[in-house]
């Protein structure tokens, strides 16, 4: 195949993944408008007036950056791993599967439509965002590229999940038991250096923490952990994330006998 | 000319330790319509999983119009359309993106695919539901769905798994006619069926595989000279108490309107007739008692059943 045909094939996938979600929009856009509004009507106005200040910032103009990037990261995640779970389980993954397409145009191909409805939602999000707060810009591109490297990210490891699921049980596990905790334990709704010495060095150990506050630098120019730090721990975990998706497509793990 | 099909010495054991194929040779001319036949387990489905690369082999080679599957994947890939034998597409999405969407992961423009999809939901009775989801179609439009699917870039070769499983026959003999022109017009088809007639009435050349072992590779018309006798069954006007005695033939009475008659490759149904007919016995109608390749078929596999 061409790399004009690689194109033509990568464009097909995408297309699919982005019409995939906006046809359900009524599942995978507005709830997490609602659940952000509910967010900010209760953390931000009813509780967080009682708060007051954190880092200069009024509370409920902290907690947005970390509400957005919760928003495309779970959303990034979930639009992956359902639709490729759902193209293993009705066994559609074998349209791509006998065609010349190349594995990892189908990671491409994924990856696509999770940054597609994890920034249409971070989108959606920003604007119930600004029905209750203004939303300061301090470093564009930091807020961009954090928000799309995050996106990636978190497409990556739904694919994974995908791969490895037998069963839906499996497909809510990992987000259920693992990335809901470590979201709310990322800092979204606090700043870090309010916890005691010890849980301030444990959270360092939550990747999370690392995007939400690097997104935060972008927003409100604020920030728990270095930069740099931020952007390293994130492009790794892609890295990482991607060779071994990459490796097991070529495997067929899952998916071939 | 190369073959549109060469598997040679293939085999296939699964992680459960069941081996599904036992060194397999199989050669498909270009531009042949070929049957693959074989009880429920024998090794068929495993067979054209490797071919369309949804398995993995154990060892063996196979290439498609010479493009080997271990080193040319993506070209032998490009030849092939596959129907499979359950439906495997995404029921949720309307029947015109189904196709366009697969088109497009042959590299075929978009513009082009819908032309293709056009054509071909035309051609098999399925434009006007272009747009309902696939879910809401019956079961014969889903199989012909899916062989408009396979074929919407135009592959070379064309797999077809039992494509007319659970078809009413009405539909069914439309799809043969179908896929005769797509045949005539050059498309290379190997189909698996259980509906022996199907085979017998499509394909030239047929394999026969039993417990992952070709048992029979040949054309269907030198299987089928192989019948050394076959059963007719007669309807007769007046009805009869006995079976008559028809010298060189077989007689055997079923019912006083139904005569069954056992006629060897030697003789003739003329022959046949002309005994009735000097006995006074007038025949309404006549069939075969079962179709000749089931006949042969269920002796090449029984055969071996037995010898195990």
């Amino acid at each position: 195949m061409n790399a004009h045909g690689q194109y033509i094939a990568f464009r097909a996938i995408l297309i699919k993944e982005v019409l995939r979600f906006t046809r359900i929009w009524i599942q995978t856009i507005l709830p997490p408008m609602i659940t952000t509004a509910l967010y900010f009507l209760i953390f931000g106005r009813l509780i967080g007036s009682q708060i007051g200040d954190v880092h200069g910032y009024h509370y409920m103009q902290y907690i947005v950056p970390g509400l957005i990037l919760m928003a495309v990261l779970t959303n990034s995640y979930a639009n992956v791993v359902s639709s490729f779970f759902s193209a293993k389980f009705q066994r559609n993954i074998e349209e791509m599967l006998v065609s010349p397409v190349p594995n990892y145009l189908i990671l491409l191909g994924y990856i696509g439509g999770g940054l597609a409805r994890g920034l249409s939602v971070g989108l959606a999000v920003t604007i119930v965002a600004m029905l209750f707060t203004p939303i300061p810009l301090y470093n564009l591109w930091v807020a961009v590229s954090v928000l799309i490297l995050t996106s990636i990210l978190f497409s990556l490891g739904g694919l994974i999940n995908a791969i490895y699921a037998k069963n839906f049980d499996h497909i809510s596990i990992v987000p259920t038991f693992v990335l809901t905790p470590l979201t709310y334990l990322g800092g979204v709704f606090y700043s870090v250096s309010m916890l005691p010495p010890l849980w301030q060095n444990l959270s360092l150990a939550n990747p999370i923490l690392y995007m939400v506050n690097a997104f935060r630098y972008g927003l409100l120019g604020v920030t728990d952990v270095n930069l740099g730090v931020a952007y390293l721990a994130i492009l790794g975990f892609i890295a990482a994330l991607f060779s071994f998706a990459l490796y097991l497509l070529n495997r067929g793990h899952g998916i071939r006998s | 000319m190369l073959p549109a099909l060469s598997i040679q010495h293939l085999s296939k054991t699964y992680k459960t330790g069941v081996t599904a194929l036992h060194g397999i040779d199989l050669e498909v001319s270009q531009g042949d319509f070929f049957a693959l036949l074989g009880p429920n387990g024998a090794g068929k489905s495993t067979t054209i999983g490797i071919v369309s690369s949804l398995v993995n082999k154990s060892s063996g080679k196979v290439s498609v119009f010479g493009h080997d599957l271990d080193t040319e994947l993506a070209a032998a890939k490009a030849c092939i359309g596959l129907v499979p034998q359950e439906f495997n597409f995404n029921v949720f999405e309307p029947v015109v993106e189904v196709l366009v969407n697969q088109a497009g992961y042959y590299g075929v423009p978009r513009r082009l695919a819908f032309e293709r999809a056009e054509r071909y939901l035309n051609q098999l009775g399925l434009w006007d539901k272009r747009n309902e989801q696939a879910r809401n179609l019956s079961g014969g439009m889903k199989r012909r769905l899916m062989i408009a699917r396979a074929l919407v870039h135009e592959p070379r070769l064309l797999i077809l798994d039992e494509p007319t499983a659970g078809v009413d026959i009405e539909i069914r003999h439309s799809m043969w006619n179908f896929l005769t022109e797509i045949n005539k017009a050059g498309t290379t088809i190997i189909l698996t069926t259980h509906y022996l007639e199907e085979a017998e009435s499509l394909c030239r050349n047929i394999a026969i595989i039993d417990h992952g072992r070709i048992v029979e590779n040949t054309s269907m018309r030198a299987l089928l000279s192989r019948m050394d006798t076959h059963t007719l069954v007669l309807d007769l006007q007046r009805p009869l108490s006995a079976a008559p005695a028809l010298p060189g033939y077989a007689a055997h009475w079923v019912d006083d309107h139904t005569l069954e008659v056992e006629v060897t490759r030697d003789a003739s149904i003329n022959g046949l007739f002309a005994a009735l007919s000097a006995q006074d016995i007038l025949v309404g109608s006549l069939r075969n008692k079962t179709n000749r390749l089931e006949e042969l078929f269920i002796r090449l596999v029984g055969n071996k059943e037995d010898a195990a």
